[in-house]
């Protein structure tokens, strides 16, 4: 019984502490835009440094898997949705700033991402002793 | 005019790779998060580069952006399949409540 409401608590806790994580960044998406990074005439400014925002966030999900994968596939996973989204991000980036060369470093992660993936679950895969 | 549909472009990406990220955490298994995540974010990033093509328009940096986004169409599957195959031959069990493994039926009718 005694652990019985020690485990709800724990939880009720938990609970807690999520929702605070996440009311602060979702005010801090809606409230404070990026100051830098940008140039200042353009008209949608306020979107953008959103989107990076938002952007960041989901990187931080995926962060979240990767230290506490209980497997290492669950690892392998994230580390390649991570690559992913970056590539958004320079894509975000290459609006934002007006400098095109944003967009070659996210040729260049996609290509890396793949490659590393591969290797990775071929890694995995020849642990096995079955052929 | 045409900035506006790439920003609508970009807002249904950036929701899409939110919501693949939350499956990611909040799922239960290895294949389920797979199948959530790559799919969902794949699809969100491509809608990103396609709306940076129409914000930036018919440049060098638009076209990379195009080359950039069939590229990921292209390669993300393989990696998926490859993951998959990987951790189901390395032994990584599935969920209690999964109903079917079909790839372990089809290994026992083989050997």
């Amino acid at each position: 019984m005694n652990k019985v409401k020690e485990s709800k608590n724990k939880m009720v806790i938990r609970w807690i502490i999520g929702a605070v994580c996440l009311l602060s960044v979702t005010g801090l998406i809606l409230l404070r835009p990026l100051p830098f990074l940008f140039y200042h005439e353009l008209p949608y400014l306020g979107f953008l440094s959103r989107a990076i925002y938002i952007i960041i966030l989901a990187c931080i999900l995926s962060l979240y898997r990767i230290i506490k994968g209980p497997s290492g596939a669950d690892r392998i996973v994230a580390i390649d949705i991570l690559g992913i989204m970056i590539v958004g991000l320079c894509a975000v980036l290459t609006i934002s700033t007006g400098r095109s060369w944003y967009i070659d470093i996210g040729i260049a992660w996609a290509l890396q991402s793949f490659i590393s993936t591969l290797a990775l679950s071929k890694y995995l895969e020849g642990r096995s002793f079955d052929d | 005019m045409i900035s506006i549909v790439g920003f609508i472009f970009i807002s249904i990406g950036l929701t899409f790779d939110l919501l693949g990220c939350l499956g990611l955490v909040r799922l239960p298994d290895v294949y389920n998060r797979l199948q959530a995540a790559t799919k969902c974010v794949t699809l969100g990033t491509c809608s990103i580069l396609f709306g940076t093509f129409l914000v930036v328009g018919f440049n060098a940096a638009g076209v990379k952006a195009l080359l950039c986004m069939v590229f990921l169409v292209l390669t993300s599957p393989v990696a998926a399949h490859a993951v998959a195959r990987g951790a189901h031959r390395f032994g990584v069990q599935l969920w209690q409540g999964s109903v079917i493994d079909k790839y372990a039926q089809d290994k026992e009718g083989e050997v």
